[in-house]
């Protein structure tokens, strides 16, 4: 099982003509993900690495039966493209693109709320579940087939601790990149809910990092609805107020959104907090 | 990316928000001019990326044109919360009755826009948040729908405006949303939206205006763009920016060099940690996003280079689709660029990590150490200020 992604996902590379796009389908492709069809607006008909290339999320959809496509467009075109998706009634939507605009996010997160799709992202790194798919761009060398899930907000933070359970023979049934935007899709709480409804899944390594105030809504959800052990991370202990760190929602703001504030919560609902990222491993026990 | 008062008022008035029509001067003289050309009270206003101008003495009142040279020679050159003022604003006098409070701004947990209005302006609003919260109204916005007349009913009605103001408050609280909309601003706020008193009738006018923008999206605003005050950010952080790198520059001696926000994060906590009893910290937040290549090597070391405060150099690098080996050669190629004297703490995981490692010591710089673990290069750095204070 695992979440989200297996070996037969059925997969449509969004802006496949694109450097970026070419590159992270090939490793997708390598890695054994089965990627069914390409999409760039006015390059329908074209091949890239053996794959199929269409004009339309739709007809890509039509010719293939695809179940899950993959963002890769620059950022102002990539809420077109989640719409897009989102209206072709694909069921899994992952956008990797960084640096959309927060209203244009705003205006799609409405349109999802409306609709059946699942979103994951966006400027997030995507889904691995190891041995059978990779969406998206992390590194498939990181992670090993096991019993862990791991879900965060962070892209090399998180190649970091997955691959830290993997050199210590601890492997993953998924590694789920949220992304680091104020406003996206799939939250820690829906990773947790699907976590603890997967047979594979034994326990959950959560990352969280500054700003906002998911990690404490998560920490809440587990306190009521998860029998799954949780072992969590907070990165930005000491992150000045009112400065941006890189990731758009990584911003302290007054006293809201303090790591402090966070680690406090976890611990205060008996979620096990690293101080650093080696420790995770000692902590699932 | 913030914008000045002046700018502010200038973009809410396309959206046909009544400002007061003042002018921006940098010398005391221009300053006497402007207050000549509008008569009568002029208020002078330092034009500086804060809040608290008031009570820092940056806002004054003058009677005369000669009064405005004054104080604006006393307010130019002054320092407000770190910020030098090179500007300041004359605004014409005007016959307040009271003011309101107004703003758009993004309500992150809702995912939706948020106006909010309060009847207690003119006083900081986070401080009316916190004493007095049941004093601000606040309304969402469906993005898909857009703001709509019944809510702005709710406002004018729930901070018991004047009946007779609520044409012209629905008028600018709708120009304020769309200002909001089509600036891509991430706040739009006028504190204080003054009732003011003119030819014995009463109407509102923004008195102040605060803007910020979403730098995402300044990609599709060129005009609002070009309104950009460097003089305003650190010239370390306007460098990053420019590279498209993310920079913040902290008060430690520690100059971190990191791929990927969270990992950037996490090495400068553990820096802060190993080094808390010695005074010793990051210098900066650094993420060299995407690619670690030599051109951005290059780059990062300028700017982290460029403080005078650094006194070790840490590199953390996780190779994922990129390999530690040209990672490390990438480094050498940048350090050969930039070189210094400084002692480097370089750390690669991932990829080829030990072939990334090798090439580091074989290069045998003296003054490069490799570490293995995260832990391991935090408390090298640590030891490295530790022998260079």
């Amino acid at each position: 099982m695992a979440i989200m992604i297996d070996k037969d996902t059925r997969v449509i590379v969004q802006g496949i003509t694109g450097r970026q796009g070419k590159f992270h389908t090939e490793q997708m492709i390598n890695y054994g993900t089965n990627v069914v069809a390409g999409m760039t607006p006015g390059k329908g008909g074209e091949w890239v690495l053996g794959v199929s290339v269409f004009d339309t999320v739709a007809r890509a959809k039509e010719a293939t039966d695809a179940n899950c496509s993959v963002i890769f467009v620059p950022p102002v075109f990539a809420a077109d493209a989640i719409l897009e998706a989102i209206d072709a009634e694909i069921e899994l939507i992952v956008c990797i693109s960084e640096g959309i605009p927060i209203s244009d996010m705003m205006t799609v997160r409405a349109r999802l709320d409306q609709s059946d799709a699942r979103l994951v992202g966006p400027n997030c790194p995507g889904l691995l579940t190891p041995g059978q798919a990779k969406v998206g761009i992390m590194p498939g060398f990181i992670g090993m087939p096991g019993p862990v899930g791991v879900v965060s907000r962070s892209g090399t933070l998180t190649y970091e601790a997955v691959f830290a359970l993997t050199q210590r023979g601890i492997g993953q049934s998924t590694c789920v990149g949220i992304g680091g935007d104020p406003v996206n899709g799939t939250s820690f709480i829906d990773a947790l809910q699907m976590f603890e409804a997967d047979p594979m899944t034994e326990k959950v390594v959560l990352i969280g990092e500054i700003g906002g105030t998911d990690e404490q809504k998560a920490a809440d959800f587990i306190q009521k609805h998860m029998t799954k052990p949780v072992v969590a991370f907070v990165a930005g202990q000491r992150a000045p107020e009112g400065k941006t760190m890189g990731h758009a929602g990584a911003l302290v703001e007054g006293n809201v959104g303090t790591a402090a504030e966070k680690i406090e919560k976890f611990e205060s609902v008996g979620v096990k907090v690293a101080s650093y990222p080696e420790e995770i491993p000692d902590l699932l026990g | 990316m913030n914008l000045h008062e002046y700018q502010a008022k200038l973009r809410f008035n396309e959206f046909g928000i009544p400002v007061p029509i003042g002018k921006v001067a940098h010398t005391p003289d221009e300053a006497y001019d402007i207050a000549k050309e509008l008569g009568g009270l002029t208020v002078v206003k330092a034009q500086v990326h804060t809040g608290g101008r008031g009570k820092a003495g940056g806002v004054k009142v003058a009677k005369t044109p000669e009064e405005a040279r004054q104080h604006a020679e006393a307010i130019l050159g002054m320092d407000i919360k770190g910020h030098t003022v090179h500007k300041v604003l004359l605004d014409p006098g005007a016959n307040i009755r009271s003011e309101i409070y107004l703003a758009v701004t993004n309500d992150r947990a809702a995912r939706r826009p948020l106006m909010m209005a309060s009847a207690e302006g003119g006083m900081d609003i986070e401080e009316v948040n916190r004493t007095m919260p049941e004093k601000i109204i606040r309304i969402h916005v469906d993005p898909l729908l857009g703001l709509r007349s019944y809510q702005t009913v709710a406002l004018a009605s729930g901070i018991d405006l004047p009946r007779e103001l609520w044409r012209e408050f629905n008028k600018i609280a709708f120009g304020l949303y769309r200002c909001f909309k089509e600036s891509d601003a991430t706040l739009c706020e006028i504190n204080p939206l003054a009732i003011v008193e003119e030819d014995g009738e009463q109407h509102l006018k923004a008195l102040d205006g605060k803007m910020t923008l979403d730098d995402n999206a300044l990609g599709r605003h060129p005009k609002l763009e070009e309104m950009r005050d460097i003089s305003e950010e650190p010239p370390e952080e306007t460098r990053a920016r420019e590279a498209d790198l993310n920079y913040v520059k902290l008060d430690g001696q520690i100059g971190c060099m990191v791929n990927g926000a969270g990992l950037a994060m996490t090495t400068m906590d553990l820096t802060a940690h190993f080094g808390e009893e010695y005074g010793i910290g990051p210098a900066n937040f650094l993420d060299v996003a995407g690619g670690a290549g030599a051109d951005k090597v290059a780059t990062a070391l300028r700017i982290i280079l460029s403080d005078d405060d650094v006194k070790t150099i840490l590199i953390n690098i996780f190779g994922g689709i990129t390999r530690c080996d040209e990672v490390a050669r990438g480094i050498l190629a940048a350090l050969d660029e930039v070189p210094t004297d400084l002692p480097i703490v370089i750390r690669l995981a991932g990829t080829n990590q030990e072939e990334g490692l090798k090439i580091i010591q074989d290069a045998a710089l003296p003054n490069m150490t490799g570490a293995k673990t995260l832990n391991e290069a935090a408390q090298k750095a640590v030891e490295a200020v530790r022998g260079v204070m």
